[in-house]
């Protein structure tokens, strides 16, 4: 059966692709961040994962508001990128791995998950920095991926209980999966920042590192909140911690974080990058 | 039916059901300039391209503006706004201190406080 190695949740500012296409690296606004990332290349050179299955939001390039499915999943055999209307550069396309992604939407609608699955999408920053950032490389990015995309443009948005209970689905039905295969679950977005409105540029450090230390300590955390109340806390988009929390569920029982870095801000954002490695 | 219950969060337009009817059109505009080719019709014939997606006056008029916080009003959702925004090279903090009332300064100054 499948394995899952660990996960990996990360900001996702769009700056950050400005940053990695003029070689920002290591300017001191970024290097806290991308300092984040080497001993995490370490980490994947060692345990080698084969799949990533990414739970990210899109921000309006593939779904409109003609139809928002509050879960969808991929289900092509390749996912390309575009400049999502400001011309940033595009990466390569993405291999997908079809046999997983099936086996996802299999296992998760018979589990009452009813979502959409999608056998063309585009995918857009939130899925594709992440995997720049994990692997760097020239070209294509090196392991195959599914893509697991929560609404979080349009109200109603699926509460944090509602994500959680993903995640945990989404790692049953890996560690189900008929395949030797090792799978690494990244969760992009966050933390705490607001783009809209006379409180744009909002940001809730004390929060941030409280939800941080919960994905290791007690997870379930952030599930006594209201998608409102997350949004009072950490502001409009800062609700993107639902891709964390389901990221995290995905792990059964205890984890340690290998990696915790804290970093504000990034643009509008506070970033946060954390590797949690399954303990059992 | 009992009523929804409404939040309220001072300097924020949740993009729930109401606001996602009324700014259908322009965010649909919005959507569209996903594609270069979109933008460029835009740039080169505003008012046309205006025209073909049958916005309201009240959404005619915070395009024109280019002000954000008349195109929330209007029902505009700031991811397919910021696309909007993109054409004009605009960026996430330009449009922050165009909403706060700040120079893009002091709004960058705001964000560094947070850390503190």
């Amino acid at each position: 059966m499948a394995k899952i190695v660990g996960s990996i949740v990360t900001s996702h500012v769009p700056a950050i692709g400005r940053a990695i296409a003029g070689n920002l690296q290591n300017e001191p606004y970024w290097k806290p961040f991308f300092d984040a990332f080497p001993p995490i290349h370490r980490w994947l050179d060692e345990v080698k994962p084969d799949v990533a299955v990414v739970v990210y939001n899109d921000h309006g390039l593939n779904f409109f508001l003609d139809k928002m499915p509050t879960f969808s999943v991929g289900a092509a055999p390749q996912y390309h990128n575009a400049d999502e209307g400001w011309g940033i550069p595009t990466l390569p396309p993405f291999t997908g791995e079809t046999e997983l992604s099936w086996h996802l939407i299999n296992q998760l609608v018979n589990k009452e998950f009813d979502l959409t699955s999608c056998q063309e999408m585009l995918v857009d920053h939130a899925f594709t920095l992440p995997l720049k950032l994990l692997w760097p490389q020239e070209g294509a990015c090196p392991i195959k991926v599914v893509p697991v995309c929560i609404n979080t443009v349009q109200f109603p948005i699926p509460s944090a209980s509602r994500c959680y209970k993903l995640g945990e689905a989404i790692g049953e039905a890996i560690s189900a999966w008929d395949s030797d295969a090792r799978v690494v679950v990244i969760g992009t977005g966050g933390l705490s920042h607001q783009l809209d409105g006379e409180r744009a540029g909002f940001i809730n450090k004390p929060f941030d590192l409280q939800f941080m230390q919960s994905l290791v300590d007690n997870p379930k955390w952030a599930t006594q909140y209201t998608v409102e109340q997350l949004v009072e806390h950490t502001g409009s988009q800062g609700i993107e911690l639902l891709m964390w929390l389901a990221a995290r569920a995905t792990i059964k029982g205890e984890v340690r974080a290998l990696q915790n870095t804290y970093h504000l801000p990034i643009s509008n954002t506070a970033a946060g990058v954390m590797l949690l490695e399954p303990l059992a | 039916m009992a009523e929804q219950q409404r939040v309220s969060i001072p300097g924020t337009t949740l993009f729930d059901d109401i606001q996602a009817q009324k700014g259908y059109a322009l965010n649909k505009m919005c959507f569209s300039f996903n594609d270069k080719a979109n933008r460029d019709a835009f740039k080169a014939d505003e008012a046309a391209y205006c025209a073909r997606f049958g916005l309201n006056p009240a959404q005619l008029a915070a395009v024109q503006s280019r002000n954000v916080l008349q195109l929330i009003a209007a029902g505009g959702n700031v991811y397919y706004l910021a696309k909007f925004a993109g054409i004009f090279g605009l960026d996430v903090q330009d449009i922050g201190a165009q909403q706060t009332g700040m120079s893009k300064d002091e709004f960058k100054q705001k964000l560094l406080n947070a850390g503190q």
